[in-house]
């Protein structure tokens, strides 16, 4: 039951991922690398901040921001200096590498005997969780995994709201269509600037996040984020095919969910773990290729 | 300020304008030839040349989109001069050859009109798309292509290239611009389509009494559109006709003018190359 639950609330922590990703690679068709070291430095900054008793929630907000900036950073080395997105992103995440080190001190730290946000969370939704017949540890996992929907709900919530406004409408316009957004007075450097700033936020919130639900930060932490959030994102669009904003955003959170189950359901069928990356490269690359491959077989059988 | 300029001066005010384009190990090009051009506000501008004459380069010069290498533009009683494309969007609208370029496909088309309708403002926290808008986008698509009013829901992808032309011109005029640049916007449509576009730019440059610039291939059009006909030759221009003048142009007369441009190019061509076999 606990681990049923705890793949659960993995996949809803790594969700934030997907949905930072979806607003990099889908929005601005920007690839962004800098999501791996994003999600370290997200885990790294709110971990020493707890370590140095800050208030958990102030910690976890200190993770998001530091994101946001070394998103920016990736922003402006692509609009300002003209560097091309993909190495804008590997020129911002070979940074990160030394600043995570650098920030934590050493290449992992624990958080035992620290109160994190999760602990804060398991207290306050523990009655809620009890009422609906979770017992023991589980109630706690539970209350945990409350926390997690509660807190992804709000950021598809936010994320949706924001993206409907006139600025938020204006930067998927940009992302979309720059010569029309500059066209119709946009800035568009600026407006990328503000969306990688976004996207990164979300990502290092849920390294923030995931560090604190698994008790430790670690530098090698965000290896393979990205492409975590790209599969997520395919898988989502896989299952729901062509939808409006919140659908989209709904569903990208879903793949997170989704994917992470098959990945446990992979381990417990006997998966060597070593071979998790290259599933998971298999897994976007399938995502990529099916649906081009289905569109060709039934261009196919319309000409026939 | 904005607003301060009065409809009677010179909207637009182009002064040795000069663009230089130089090929990787070629020569440099003079794609904008020292052009001083002169445009009161309300004229309907159209503007021809053979490819290569740089026309799109003049059009680009005043969008922003490309930059002077000497000489000046005034637009509204402004020096525009050193403004980027996205500034000089505060007073231009533009359409473009490509209708994927002007419009952003996975938009709605209300979606699409919500950004225009912030051009050159603030685009700020308030809700994008409201009631007010719908009904304006609705009444205002509708009165130029009836039955697009119904698809304001829908991604604008899912439209025609003629109906994206015709959204775009309505986003590029949705607040009235100073000056209005439509580079090409028919040459990708199909001939029934490209007439639609035609009639609606005709109809809009008239009702909001716009300055407008329009670039064509099409000698039709530039025969029967417009107050006055620039041709545009080697960066210069090299035909500027208004007035009754204008109006007596025929295609016929345009494919003529066109024929001796041509012509005397080659001269030139001839001789030039006489000349560098005789003295290399």
């Amino acid at each position: 039951m606990i681990t049923l639950l705890s793949t659960w609330t993995f996949g809803v922590a790594l969700g934030f991922v997907a949905l930072g990703v979806f607003v990099s690679y889908k929005l601005f068709s920007f690839p962004d690398i800098t999501t791996d070291g994003s999600f370290t430095l997200g885990a790294v900054v709110a971990t020493v901040l707890l370590v140095a008793g800050v208030d958990p929630a102030l910690a976890t907000l200190g993770g998001m921001l530091a994101g946001a900036v070394a998103g920016s950073c990736t922003g402006m080395l692509h609009a300002i200096l003209g560097i091309e997105p993909l190495l804008s992103g590997i020129l911002m995440t070979t940074a990160l590498a030394s600043i995570n080190l650098v920030v934590l001190g050493r290449s992992n730290v624990p958080l035992s005997g620290v109160k994190t946000l999760l602990d804060r969370a398991e207290t306050t939704l523990l009655p809620a969780a009890r009422l609906l017949a979770f017992e023991g540890a589980a109630a706690g996992e539970a209350a945990r995994l409350g926390f997690m929907l509660l807190a992804a709900a709000g950021a598809v919530l936010v994320l949706y709201l924001f993206f409907r406004t006139r600025l938020g409408t204006a930067m998927r316009a940009g992302g979309d269509t720059p010569t029309m957004a500059r066209a119709l007075g946009r800035n568009t450097g600026a407006l990328t600037v503000s969306g990688l700033a976004i996207a990164n936020s979300l990502t290092a919130l849920s390294g923030a996040i995931v560090a604190q639900y698994q008790g430790f930060a670690d530098v090698q932490m965000g290896i393979g984020m990205v492409v975590w959030g790209m599969a997520s994102v395919y898988l989502g669009a896989a299952l729901v095919g062509q939808v409006r904003l919140g659908g989209a955003l709904l569903a990208t959170f879903a793949g997170s969910v989704i994917f992470r189950q098959l990945v446990a359901a992979a381990l417990r069928a006997g998966l060597d773990p070593d071979w998790l990356k290259f599933a998971t490269a298999v897994v976007v690359l399938t995502a990529l290729v099916a649906p081009r491959l289905l569109v060709r077989r039934h261009q196919a059988s319309v000409a026939r | 300020m904005l607003g301060a300029h009065t409809p009677t001066q010179q909207m637009l005010e182009l002064h040795n304008a000069t663009v230089t384009f130089s090929a990787p190990g070629g020569p440099l090009v003079r794609a904008v030839d020292g052009v001083s051009l002169t445009i009161p506000g309300g004229q309907f501008v159209v503007v021809i040349g053979t490819n290569g004459s740089g026309k799109s380069t003049l059009l680009g010069s005043i969008a922003g989109t490309v930059r002077l290498d000497g000489g000046s533009i005034h637009l509204a009683g402004h020096d525009i001069t050193r403004w980027r494309e996205d500034q000089r969007a505060r007073l231009v609208g533009r359409v473009f050859q490509d209708p994927r370029a002007g419009t952003a496909a996975s938009l709605t088309v209300l979606e699409n009109i919500a950004v225009a309708a912030c051009r050159g403002r603030r685009a700020g926290l308030s809700w994008a798309t409201s009631r007010s808008l719908r009904a304006e986008a609705a009444s205002r698509l509708g009165g130029i292509v009836p039955g697009l009013e119904t698809r304001l829901d829908q991604p604008i992808g899912s439209l025609s290239g003629g109906q994206r032309q015709i959204v775009t011109l309505v986003m590029a005029t949705w607040r009235r611009p100073d000056l209005l640049l439509l580079d090409e916007h028919t040459a990708a449509l199909d001939p029934a389509a490209a007439d639609r576009v035609v009639q609606a730019t005709a109809r809009l440059v008239r009702e909001q009494n716009l300055t407008a610039l329009m670039v064509t291939h099409s000698l039709a059009q530039a025969a029967s559109l417009g107050d006055r006909l620039l041709l545009v030759h080697r960066g210069r221009i090299a035909l500027d006709v208004h007035g009754a003048a204008k109006r007596r142009l025929s295609p016929d007369d345009l494919a003529f003018r066109f024929d001796r441009l041509r012509s005397a190019d080659q001269l030139d061509e001839a001789a030039a190359r006489s000349l560098s076999e005789l003295y290399v």
